[in-house]
């Protein structure tokens, strides 16, 4: 496997050097069906398998919940009610104690699990569950946002965010607005399931194989549901197939509900959900509802803005307070907004509990001001482009965001001009015009729209990292830290940080699980932080082992520490070489600690949540995408046919898996606004819960073409790991460029300064009723069209 | 008949005789063999994760295709070669180059949908490779990928056949064959287990023996549908009576201007023969499903089980195909509406069996063209399809319509009284217009996770709209996907 090396190379030569693309490390085994995931291991013996047996009511008091029918069905070695557990009947991650693991009292969503059986097989598990009895009195649910809203119901406060006076702003702006855009929810639908396998340890300990972003997390709340401490719980996890944020919170419930299981009966206990029960009893990204009021210029740059944003949480808190405010956070995207008001309100719904999903609420922000610039384009009768330029944030005076967080690295303008140029935007926007006036029922649209994403987490504490290296004597290097491998190239990219840092061959280093026993409190693997945080938690272990062999070597061989020098596999001392094996060696016999574990805490991040000011992020990541679309305007149904980008990953740790990153965020992102549709019954039970209903992107979907380039002067004007920039989010955000271009494609059928007001996701149905209100305000109405 | 399921698992044969005849070849694989290399994503032919591929004889040559171990059952496997993402690597550890295309071309993310992908790749091989976007899609239309975003896969894809061939297996393929062919004589397969039964007849006189016997039966063909009650509805089925194993329910000719199409011909190996004769019937048997549901299902069980969606059977009744079902040795034809009584009941009697469908050759003045509207283009299902058939007179006056929609009523239906407002009339935007406000007395289509009903009723008007644009403007570009005939 040759790397190919990136344009700006960092001098060394080894394998896998920061700045090269190397394969990722476990490409191939995943293509020969080696690389082992929870359900891939080979089975212990008397292994139990589990099942949740779910309520059958979005919202009703349990009467009655008898599962002695289930205890003595054939093949059951144990069933778990809520009062079976041993310690704390909660998950909830945020402290917010409204999480139960096990229904009790009342059911709060349709598949809320109400007890757990394990079983000698999934099949014993199964026919068991299916003979409880439970007996409810139902209560009202609360199925919509808009229900919820209307009677009141959050899971957490509603925050306000005022900045500057947005109803003087208002009042006086020479054009002012309302409007309404509803978003849909997300399924991640990662390709594994949630999957946990727990093996009995003596002394009642447990050591659990979970596949989630969140280790540490899950390892405390096993502890909690067991009544014992932390120390009690080792969480591991090699990879997941999949995360995209589903994994950061959702894993809990069957990881405690296994090892309670593996505990109680002295038996392995694996719980892995089949897509359905993932896609029912686990959470998904928030949908939401936004109401604004914005005035504008005749320039059409927003003078000031009044926006109310509601959220579907589900039944309770999880991750949505942090949610929320990430989109409150990214009602700005890229443009100085001035004086505004956001209200953001945290919906209780009798749904399952909404979490963490890719952008983390940044996308919903963005999906609402980019909605809101439109209007005024639209209403203008302006290209969005040039409304876009206008309200970008630019030089002192324009450069505060509504959170009062000095934008100092701001790349869109420069990169929205290269785009532009590359992509032939202003040509082609002319030639769809062309287009579209002499097709009777296809019509293309075409946008551009920016992503300005902010890096970290928005909860200061969660910014640290920590990782853990050995060097054995044969040179050969272990390396683990805190972050977790999901496909994304995390493990890889640390990888390189350790090689380059020893100036050795990748080839040297072992990637390890990463493990709650090895590297103790870390962070979810999530806001994007994977490689900023756990890179230069393990850059920083390398430096204290190459610090340690260096003060070695000096006093050992009399040289000052300018004469070691570590460089291709080899430790220059003075005039003498030596192998990076004969160096460890050496320092081992002579009584060198060869372990070290390295930290990290991002600097200069501070943040008060009472006012809503502060500096959350460390920096941002920029992006920018043109994106062409054809519709069928009898149909409503679209097709994606050209994107190009241009995105801001700073100095690339890995082209090739930043690239990867991006062109699959953004087929992600494209699903979300498209084809992928949440539908929920009156009664609350979720419909659309497999692929056969619930439709992400095919290989078909993937525009014909896709010219993916990452920002040439890309550099973070922040010291993160060899300037690199976080790349996990923020493409996701590109596809609302493709949003923009059908309801562009809308549009050229309505009248002049007709609103298209499309809301997402965009499908068939979405379309045709938004190109059936642009017919309708073209005066003249006939089936051929204004020809 | 033998009481034994007898198959290669790559190069190693293997014969079954204690076995679930409705343990599905996943589950198999991972839990029974321990090759845990193929994944399951979603238990439903929807994913591809669990992609196998089954070799089988045909002449003197074995052919591939990429099937859904999730939802193929053990015992179908007789007298096959099932190949695994295991069976890929050389001896000696080298990567196949699907596989090592895949790598190269940083194919790979998270890895679980990945052994799906390569197997998919492998059928491709197989076949030759493909530099075709739209081929390229095809064969990966049933595999999904929720990473990488599908172009490095398309591009492993594109580059696969740059590489060396692989050195032939320990088992060459002549010994394969002949392997296969020795497992082909006798008269089928009968298992017993557990009380429940399991047939394999391999001719049309024995199967209709054994189900006018066993009238409890569930008939299984690609198990695209049966498949799911098993991994998804959890049922346990008594009796089976697997029919792709009998030659006579292969057929696919044209006699008499009749195109016949046996029940046992799967999508895939009729969608050259239908493209052929009715190019727009093809566009819709492209996206009825992926490949590896094409490569099971076939048109016979698409008629069969009575879905109110289809999709073939509204293009077929406007097409004016007929019905052939056998009882024992009794057979009875019908036009293809008529089989279809109410919502999940249709003409069938115990122990009669869809033999053949028979689909006249259109006439070369029908204007045809059919419409499958769903939220995403490939391996979706269908919110609403309409087919549209209509001849006009000399004077340009509509001499004879049949339109038949799925998705707007309980069964695939006939626009009757749209039809009625048609005939007669000259073939104008008026006549288009006034017929297409009928559909409202044709149908009350229903609201489900799909669609509306008022976008069902919106959008089926407006196919009647598309369809007279379409045949009334040669240079209309009409399509986002396929290629519409016009003329």
């Amino acid at each position: 496997m040759d790397d190919v090396v990136a344009a700006d190379p960092k001098p060394a030569n080894i394998r896998g050097a920061v700045g090269t693309s190397r394969i990722h490390d476990s490409a191939a085994k995943h293509v020969a069906g080696e690389a082992v995931y929870i359900d891939d291991i080979p089975l212990p013996q008397n292994c139990l398998h589990m099942i949740a047996g779910m309520s059958e009511r979005a919202h009703a008091k349990i009467l009655k919940l008898d599962v002695s029918q289930v205890r003595t069905a054939p093949g059951v070695a144990l069933v778990l009610i809520a009062e079976d557990l041993p310690g704390v009947n909660d998950i909830s991650p945020t402290g917010t104690k409204d999480e139960p693991v096990l229904a009790t009292g009342k059911v709060h969503f349709h598949g809320q699990p109400l007890f757990a059986v394990a079983a000698d097989t999934i099949d014993l598990a199964r026919a068991a569950a299916k003979k409880a009895v439970v007996e409810y009195e139902d209560l009202e649910p609360l199925v919509t946002v808009d229900a919820a809203l209307a009677a009141g119901e959050t899971v957490l406060p509603t925050e306000v965010l005022t900045c500057g006076d947005p109803a003087g702003k208002l009042e006086s702006a020479p054009h002012r607005r309302q409007g309404k855009v509803r978003l849909g929810g997300q399924e991640h639908f990662y390709l594994e399931g949630h999957i946990s396998l727990a093996l009995p340890q003596e002394d009642g300990d447990v050591l659990v194989h979970c596949s989630t972003q969140h280790p540490s997390e899950v390892q405390h709340n096993v502890a909690h549901v067991l009544g014992r401490p932390n120390n009690a719980v080792t969480v591991e996890v090699r990879r997941m197939g999949g995360g995209f944020g589903g994994k950061e919170t959702q894993g809990a419930q069957w990881a405690a509900l296994a090892a309670v299981t593996a505990v109680k009966t002295g038996r392995p206990a694996k719980f892995c959900l089949d897509r359905d029960d993932d896609m029912i009893m686990t959470g998904k990204r928030h949908d939401f509802i936004a109401d604004y009021d914005v005035g504008y210029d005749d320039d059409g740059r927003i003078v000031g803005l009044d926006v109310m944003l509601a959220a579907r949480c589900g039944f309770s808190a999880d991750l949505s307070g942090a949610i929320a405010d990430r989109a409150m956070f990214h009602i700005d995207n890229g443009y100085f907004l001035g004086d505004l008001k956001v209200t953001s309100h945290r919906n209780r719904t009798n749904t399952v509990s909404n979490c963490a999903f890719r952008g983390f609420g940044g996308p919903q922000g963005m999906v609402v001001i980019e909605r809101i610039i439109d209007d005024i384009a639209r209403t203008l009768q302006k290209d969005a482009l040039d409304v876009r330029k206008i309200n970008l944030y630019g030089d002192e005076g324009r450069n505060v965001t509504p959170y009062q967080m000095t934008v100092e690295d701001n790349e869109l303008p420069e990169m929205i001009a290269m785009l532009e140029q590359s992509s032939d935007y202003v040509a082609r926007q002319k030639e769809i015009a062309d287009y579209n006036a002499n097709s009777r029922i296809l019509k293309r649209g075409i946008a551009m729209t920016p992503v300005k994403f902010g890096i970290s987490f928005t909860t200061t504490f969660l910014n640290q990292a920590g990782a853990l290296i050995h060097l054995y004597t044969d040179g050969s290097v272990y390396l683990n830290h805190g972050g977790t491998e999901m496909g994304q190239g995390l493990f890889l990219k640390v990888a390189q940080v350790v090689a380059q840092e020893f100036s050795i061959d990748i080839d040297n280093i072992k990637i390890s699980a990463t493990n709650t026993s090895k590297v103790p409190n870390t962070s979810a693997t999530a806001a994007s932080s994977g490689s900023d945080m756990n890179g230069m938690a393990a850059q920083a272990a390398a430096r204290t082992l190459k610090d340690r062999l260096t003060g070695f070597a000096c006093a050992h061989y009399g040289v000052t520490a300018n004469e070691v020098v570590f460089a291709a596999n080899k430790v220059q001392v003075g005039d003498k070489t030596f192998t990076f094996a004969e160096i460890v060696n050496q320092a081992y016999l002579n009584r060198v600690q060869l372990s070290a574990t390295g930290f990290y805490k991002t600097p200069k991040i501070h943040y008060d949540r009472e006012t809503f000011s502060g500096r959350p992020f460390l920096y941002f990541a920029y992006g920018v995408a043109v994106s062409e679309v054809k519709i069928d305007t009898l149909t409503g149904e679209t097709r994606t046919t050209r994107v190009d980008i241009l995105h801001d990953v700073g100095s690339s740790l890995n082209p090739a898996i930043d690239e990867g990153q991006v062109e699959g965020g953004f087929i992600q992102g494209m699903g979300w606004l498209t084809s992928e549709e949440l539908v929920y019954a009156d009664d609350g039970r979720l419909l659309t819960h497999a692929p056969s209903t619930y439709k992400i992107p095919a290989c078909a979907d993937r525009p014909e073409e896709f010219n993916l380039k990452l920002w040439p002067k890309g550099r973070n004007r922040e010291e993160t790991i060899h300037r690199s920039k976080a790349v996990g989010e923020p493409p996701l955000m590109l596809a609302i460029s493709v949003h923009h271009a059908i309801a562009e494609a809308v549009g050229s059928v309505g009248a002049p300064g007709h609103i298209v007001a499309l809301d997402a996701p965009a499908t068939p149905e979405c379309v045709l009723d938004a190109v059936d209100r642009a017919k309708s305000s073209v005066a003249k109405k006939t089936v051929r069209g204004a020809q | 008949m033998r009481s034994s399921v007898n198959f290669l698992l790559g190069d190693e044969p293997r014969e079954l005789t204690d076995i679930d005849p409705t343990m599905t070849v996943l589950r198999y694989l991972r839990e029974v063999e321990g090759r845990v290399g193929s994944k399951e994503g979603c238990a439903e032919g929807d994913c591809g994760a669990c992609t196998v591929v089954l070799a089988e004889v045909q002449g003197d040559a074995l052919t591939y295709r990429a099937v859904n171990a999730c939802i193929q059952f053990v015992p179908t496997l007789e007298g096959k070669q099932l190949l695994t993402v295991e069976d890929l690597k050389a001896s000696d550890g080298a990567l196949h180059p699907v596989q090592q295309s895949m790598v190269d071309n940083h194919g790979s993310q998270c890895g679980f949908c990945t052994p799906g992908f390569v197997m998919s790749l492998h059928a491709l091989y197989q076949q030759g490779g493909a530099q075709d976007r739209l081929e390229i899609d095809n064969a990966l239309a049933g595999n999904l990928c929720r990473c990488t975003g599908y172009g490095p896969i398309v591009a492993a894809a594109r580059a696969m056949t740059d590489y060396d061939a692989p050195a032939e297996g320990d088992m060459p393929v002549a010994e394969v064959i002949a392997h296969l062919k020795g497992l082909q004589e006798g008269d089928g397969v009968s298992l017993e287990w557990r009380g429940r039964k399991y047939f394999a007849p391999r001719s049309l006189e024995a199967l209709a023996a054994i189900y006018k016997h066993h009238t409890e039966a569930n008939i299984l063909a690609g198990g695209t549908d049966i498949g799911l009650w098993v991994t998804k509805q959890h049922r346990r089925l008594q009796t089976v009576i697997y029919i792709g194993d009998v030659a006579e329910l292969d057929t696919l000719e044209v006699v008499d201007g009749v195109l016949q199409i046996g029940a046992g011909v799967t999508y895939e190996r009729a969608l050259e023969t239908i493209c052929e004769h009715f190019p727009e019937f093809g566009e819709v048997m492209r996206r009825i499903g992926s490949t590896q549901i094409r490569n099971a299902g076939t048109i016979g069980g698409n008629v069969a089980n009575g879905s109110p969606i289809g999709d073939s059977p509204p293009v077929l009744i406007a097409l004016g195909a007929r019905l052939v079902l056998r009882c024992g040795p009794d057979v009875r034809e019908m036009a293809l509406e008529d089989f279809f009584v109410d919502y999940g009941k249709q003409d069938r009697q115990p122990g009669e069996f869809v033999e053949r469908i028979d689909v006249p050759l259109a006439a070369p003045d029908v204007m045809f063209r059919s419409y499958k509207i769903s939220k995403r283009f490939d391996q979706d299902i269908t919110a609403a399809l309409g087919a549209f058939a209509v001849t006009l007179d000399d004077s340009g006056n509509v001499a004879s319509a049949r339109i038949c929609f799925g998705g707007m009523a309980a069964t695939p239906k006939r626009a009757t009284a749209t039809e009625a407002a048609l005939l007669g009339q000259p073939w104008t935007e008026e006549t288009m217009q006034a017929a297409a406000e009928h559909m409202a007395t044709d149908y009350a289509p229903l609201t489900d996770m799909r669609a509306s009903a008022d976008y069902r009723m919106k959008v089926s008007k407006n196919l009647l709209t598309k369809f007279w644009l379409e045949t009334t403007d040669e240079t209309l570009e009409s399509r986002l996907v396929g290629v519409a005939v016009n003329g």
